[in-house]
């Protein structure tokens, strides 16, 4: 696939043997441990991004611009395979860009691994494995409060007072939760690393409609203390209902943009995409 | 019927000498588990990484009795296990530098890191033979035995002995001990939990800055030592021979399997079900149900049901049947 010998297991399913189990997969596009200067503008902007996924794959992404300005919502939408995830991906530096650059509070960051765009203030949460399963509720929290120095526990209060019923199940495995409270312990872990900027992938995925209502609420809470969002979702209406900024993604690029309510008012958008 | 001289006859060849037994298959069983949850393939170089640390222990040893350094009543050997970690550790700090962390900067599949450690235990192999030779070395000093079976009989005027070795308590105090402080480590500290966190979602751990060369090199640490203190434990209840060493990973790995790979506890558990299972199939059973059946069902055979030499036999047959029935083994396996 890859065409390293190295990553051809020959099929071999074996558990006794080896484990698959958590297994990473993440190859950090960047290299550079420090962000170069860029210029000033928006919080986070993602300019003209160009890219696919590995050395050779194909583009999938052209031409594609995000912006996210402070303390702002910003939500990517579109159809299947228009490749939102791909966008969001980009931004946090999980897919090499072949054109174009990030731009995170006027630095340029563009050749930074992912785990050095999290200590200069990103927090993401994946659309899956985005809990560590094993462990309690509280360890979930203290893993995404690692790389701070400082006295976290200020910051866990915070967390167990924007979700509740996390306290409650302080001591409980994360994986024995249900879907929505495994999505509040997946925000909750990213934000305990302080983030300026909190991305989510689809964070409504799978979830019941009272609890994806209950979810927008609790990002809308998140979003009044000073943290941007850039969030990806397949809810379009609901999602663009609370957007200060929406950008439909059609085939890899801007398709359409401007505020949630514009774009919920674009009749081509409401033709095209929403459904009338 | 004698029922108390049926239970000392049992404790004294059965129950003991399993127990101390299980707990060095248990400390061995954990280093592969930690291995496996971690690094995600089943060092087959862990039965060499005990002989190499257990060496280093032995050369030790031999040098402290030499200069007369002593522990009293307790075996030298214990003031010796640290030099054996160090070196251990050296070693596999070491192997993963140079072969190891090529490996994961590939993100080689796991099976082909299995191939790998293959490859690290045939060095470990001859590394051990070049340096101390294949042959059995002894280096138990000290008391031999906390009750001999001659004063357990003077003291208790039964007809049957009970002999309780030193190393045999020395082992399972030890592993008692070090189990206690794992546990202590993998849910308490931070380092500790950032190495469950790892073994749960490895992308998810570097997203929260947890980096994953220090997991790496924290686990052959602990590695080595249980390695080292395994071995140790080894051979001062038995002796020293590399190939010995070598064959324990039969047992070992049996041990992790049949409690579920990835989980601490089930190999501890492992560890005892194999041990108790070798020695149970291996022993002549004559004696005890000579005590505890009525005169005219006393068996005429040994009821041995497999000689001594076939030992490595049970833990395989073990294994076979766990991977058969319930491949995930006792407790469910797969992350720390």
């Amino acid at each position: 696939m890859s065409g390293n010998p190295y990553q051809d297991d020959r099929g071999n399913t074996d558990a006794s043997i080896t484990n698959p189990h958590g297994q990473g997969t993440l190859t950090s596009a960047g290299t550079q441990p420090n962000p170069m200067p860029g210029k000033p503008g928006p919080f986070l902007v993602g300019e003209n991004m160009t890219g696919g996924y590995g050395k050779t794959g194909p583009d999938i992404l052209h031409d594609c611009t995000i912006e996210v300005e402070r303390g702002e919502i910003a939500v990517i939408v579109g159809p299947n395979g228009a490749g939102k995830s791909t966008a969001m991906k980009a931004v946090f530096g999980m897919l090499d860009l072949r054109e174009g650059r990030v731009l995170l509070d006027g630095q340029d960051i563009t050749q930074l691994t992912p785990q050095a765009r999290v200590r200069h203030g990103m927090g993401f949460v994946p659309q899956t494995s985005n809990i560590f399963t094993s462990m309690t509720v509280e360890e979930n929290l203290e893993m995404g409060a690692f790389i701070r120095e400082d006295d976290f526990r200020s910051s866990m209060e915070q967390v167990y007072e924007l979700f509740p019923i996390l306290r409650e199940k302080r001591n409980q495995a994360a994986g024995e939760l249900s879907g929505g409270q495994r999505q509040q312990v997946a925000v909750g872990r990213a934000l305990m690393t302080q983030p300026k900027l909190l991305m989510l992938d689809e964070p409504t995925a799978g979830v019941s409609p009272i609890v994806m209502d209950e979810l927008f609420d609790r990002i809308i809470e998140v979003a009044r203390t000073g943290i941007s969002i850039l969030m990806v979702e397949q809810n379009a209406r609901q999602a663009l209902e609370i957007a200060d900024k929406g950008y439909v993604m059609v085939q890899g690029a801007n398709g359409y943009s401007g505020t949630g309510k514009e774009l919920l008012a674009d009749p081509d958008v409401r033709r095209s995409f929403l459904g009338g | 019927m004698d029922l108390l001289n049926g239970f000392v006859a049992l404790a004294n060849f059965v129950l003991i000498p399993a127990i101390a037994y299980g707990s060095q298959l248990a400390l061995g069983a954990l280093g592969v588990t930690l291995i496996y949850g971690i690094l995600r393939f089943s060092n087959f170089a862990h039965g060499d990484t005990m002989a190499v640390g257990t060496m280093f222990a032995v050369l030790v040893t031999w040098g402290l009795q030499a200069m007369g350094v002593g522990l009293g009543p307790f075996p030298t050997a214990l003031l010796a296990i640290p030099f054996g970690i160090l070196g251990a550790a050296a070693m596999v700090l070491l192997t993963d530098r140079y072969v190891y962390r090529f490996y994961r900067a590939q993100k080689a599949k796991p099976v082909i890191l299995v191939i790998v450690s293959m490859g690290v235990m045939f060095i470990y192999n001859g590394f051990t033979r070049i340096i101390i030779g294949p042959d059995d070395q002894r280096f138990a000093d000290g008391e031999r035995f906390v009750i001999s079976a001659r004063d357990f009989k003077e003291m208790t005027g039964l007809a049957e002995g009970l002999s309780l070795r030193t190393s045999q308590v020395i082992t399972v105090i030890t592993a008692i001990v070090v189990v206690a402080i794992l546990f202590w480590f993998l849910n308490k500290t931070r380092t500790g939990k950032s190495m469950r966190a790892f073994s749960d979602n490895e992308d998810l751990a570097l997203l929260s800055g947890i980096n994953p060369e220090r997991v790496v090199l924290v686990t052959w640490l602990i590695v080595a030592s249980l390695a080292t203190v395994a071995g140790v434990l080894y051979g001062l209840d038995r002796s020293f021979k590399p190939f010995t060493y070598f064959q324990l990973l039969l047992p070992i790995f049996a041990a992790a399997i049949v409690g579920g790979m990835g989980n601490p506890l089930g190999a501890i558990a492992g560890g005892f079900v194999i041990a108790f299972s070798e020695v149970g199939i291996t022993y002549a059973w004559k004696k005890v149900l000579g005590y505890l059946m009525p005169p005219a069902l006393q068996p005429d055979g040994l009821m041995q049901m497999l000689s001594t030499e076939y030992k490595f036999a049970v833990s395989f047959v073990i294994l076979v049947i766990v991977l058969l029935f319930r491949p995930t083994g006792l407790f469910r396996g797969k992350s720390l």
